[in-house]
């Protein structure tokens, strides 16, 4: 029953998608005149023969209906088209930075939990004590603040007064390293590359507690609640008769059930890691898809800014998808 | 809640007044109530305090301004604020090409306060409408529209209005239109799911019994009750806003970088973080300041109001 349940989840996101591709393909058309025009309009001299071959190129001469039928037929094929400025398939430029960018991410993911987690929990344990008042005003800053404001004081501070963590990139000139996954800090230990694993740490540091202090922020918080609640519930209350120890019942009755909401919450703040990997990436000139992305759009790129738009909002759709059979599958009262 | 129900219901069976003027006293005494009972949360009540001030300081930024926020001086570049040894005719130091920092970040002020405002507004009036109709029907029009909410939510926020403001380029309008696009949905979801649970309510049956017709049983009876879950979402998205644009500003994406707004401010100053620190931290302090207030008067608003919407 769950196998059908999950399997009607994943057929229900393909609708979602394919709206999506045809807002994001009319959205591209609302510009006035079409893009060519305007990129040639920047670049200058330019013969109509070249104009028409661009045109051609990418099927602007061909009718509406038929442009939006071979936009979603290239899609099918994760063909995402071409881009003006580099003459390389988007899909490969996104092959290309999106190793700097899985690596930011699971960096910021990983920063958010570990500190977020514990601190919702011991916030909810200790309810009303100054060490939850300090970690809800802690997430309450967290949550108003801009990631580039953030980023910003983090370089101030860091870099320019204290002169510790570098600002720009993911590795020093100079330092050697094998690429293998293209993950540096992984390739680096897998290596056994101490220097490029010191380099590259020193590299991420600020750019991942930058990205991922908001989403810290919000899942501390509905930790928090989440443990408010579970610890109310009767299962406690009898774990707690039967003389287990305080810490094995918050460890292993409370912690795992209060998890099951949070989940959902990290699938949801995937946007907003997404969202701020693009400004992110372009303060710490990060070379990862959002700086490339920052960058095609003042180039006039727009199959670039195109296909990396659309393939954000596959990688949105897809982590919240997961995130639901992960819910399903965890939690046995939730039916799809 | 129970007093302002009380008011609310006393004034629904005034029948001699016109529909419009109960509802504007209904409103009138919902305001009114709020404020007294945000006396009782400091810190949201500080946060009222602050944004009424960040309001004033917008609205007479030209008589506040010591100097024209566009006027250089290439002589005074890069002065330091009164506090790090500069003098008191740029109280906030100056920027790289010597323009008065206090007054651009007075005059920015002018572009959060307005897109926020006005992108709010077209949230709420296109969101809470539709949402309404909706709701109060919930006929093919609701299923219509849902299924393009679903849609619109599919998408991140900031990642939606950076591409369209990469077609559409910058520009006031442009960028308020970006952000409307997809923040009405918030609004719509909310007004649609009251609608659908108060509709089969009793009072609604009786105003349906005494042959009001549907307009006037969604505008008069049913929006005064859902009126302040609108408000405390507004003023929570009002911040959200905000930043959203000082963000696409700071991209180079918000409004044309002839006018001052702090998003722009703080990318200008990145590049003199070492010799002059102040040009990007000065506006952005300005700008955390006013979300953080917004913010806590939202939750402030929120317990008060509507503590469902509560995350924790």
């Amino acid at each position: 029953m769950k196998g059908i349940k999950i399997l009607e989840r994943i057929l229900l996101a393909i609708p979602i998608m394919l709206g999506i591709a045809i807002i994001i393909f009319f959205f591209m058309r609302l510009t006035p005149g079409d893009p060519v025009d305007i990129m040639m309009g920047k670049a200058g001299m330019v013969s109509k023969a070249e104009i028409a071959n661009l045109r051609k190129e990418f099927n602007l001469d061909k009718p509406l209906h038929i442009q939006l039928f071979l936009f979603l037929k290239g899609l099918l094929k994760f063909d995402l088209g071409k881009s003006f400025t580099k003459g390389m398939p988007v899909m490969e430029l996104i092959k290309e930075t999106l190793p700097a960018t899985i690596e930011l991410a699971l960096f910021a993911m990983m920063f958010a939990l570990i500190i977020a987690i514990p601190v919702g929990v011991i916030s909810a344990v200790k309810q009303n004590s100054w060490i939850d008042r300090f970690a809800m005003a802690g997430s309450f800053f967290g949550i108003s603040m801009p990631h580039f404001w953030l980023a910003i004081v983090a370089i101030l501070i860091f870099s320019v007064k204290l002169n510790l963590l570098p600002t720009q990139g993911r590795i020093s000139y100079g330092v050697e390293l094998a690429h293998i996954t293209g993950l540096y800090v992984f390739d680096s230990i897998v290596t056994g590359n101490l220097e490029a694993l010191i380099d590259t740490l020193k590299h991420i540091i600020l750019p991942a507690v930058s990205l991922g202090s908001a989403m810290a922020a919000i899942v501390a918080r509905v930790m928090r609640s989440s443990m408010l609640e579970v610890l109310r519930q009767d299962y406690i209350v009898l774990a707690r008769a039967k003389g287990l120890p305080e810490w094995l019942v918050i460890t292993k009755h409370a912690v795992k059930n209060a998890l099951i909401p949070t989940i959902t919450v990290v699938g949801l703040q995937m946007g907003v890691l997404l969202g701020g990997n693009m400004i992110i990436e372009t303060v710490f000139g990060w070379p990862g898809i959002g700086r490339m992305v920052v960058n095609a759009i003042f180039a006039r790129d727009y199959p670039l800014v195109q296909g990396v738009v659309m393939f954000y909002a596959f990688v949105y759709i897809t982590a919240n998808l997961i995130v639901d059979i992960i819910y399903t599958v965890v939690n046995p009262k939730i039916q799809l | 809640m129970a007093r302002l129900q009380e008011k609310v219901l006393t004034s629904n069976f005034n029948f001699k007044e016109s529909p419009f003027k109960i509802k504007y006293r209904k409103y009138l005494h919902a305001a009114v109530d709020i404020l007294s009972r945000l006396k009782k949360y400091p810190l949201a009540f500080v946060g009222l305090i602050v944004l009424v001030v960040y309001f004033l300081m917008a609205v007479f930024a030209p008589f506040l301004c010591p100097h024209d926020p566009a006027e250089s001086n290439i002589s005074i570049r890069l002065k330091p604020p009164i506090f790090l040894g500069g003098d008191w005719s740029n109280p906030l130091g100056t920027d790289s090409i010597g323009r008065d920092l206090l007054s651009r970040i007075i005059y920015g002020s002018r572009v959060s306060l307005l897109i926020g405002v006005i992108t709010v507004s077209i949230s709420v009036v296109v969101g809470s409408s539709l949402g309404a109709v909706a709701g109060y029907f919930h006929g093919r029009f609701d299923a219509l529209l849902s299924r393009l909410a679903d849609l619109l939510l599919a998408f991140p926020f900031l990642i939606f209005t950076i591409g369209a403001m990469a077609f559409m380029g910058p520009g006031f309008w442009n960028l308020i239109i970006a952000l409307s696009f997809k923040s009405w949905v918030e609004f719509y979801r909310l007004v649609r799911g009251e609608m659908l649970s108060e509709k089969n309510k009793e009072y609604v049956e009786a105003a349906k019994a005494l042959g009001q017709n549907d307009f006037t049983i969604i505008l008069s009876e049913i929006m005064p009750n859902i009126f302040h879950s609108i408000l405390v979402l507004a003023t929570l998205r009002l911040g959200y806003l905000i930043v959203a644009e000082a963000s696409l500003s700071f991209l180079g994406l918000g409004v044309p970088p002839e006018i001052p707004a702090w998003g722009s401010m703080i990318q200008s100053g990145k590049n003199h973080m070492m010799n002059a620190f102040w040009i990007s931290t000065l506006p952005g302090m300005a700008l955390v300041v006013l979300v953080l207030s917004i913010n806590l008067l939202g939750e402030g608003l929120r317990d008060i109001l509507d503590p469902r919407l509560r995350i924790d």
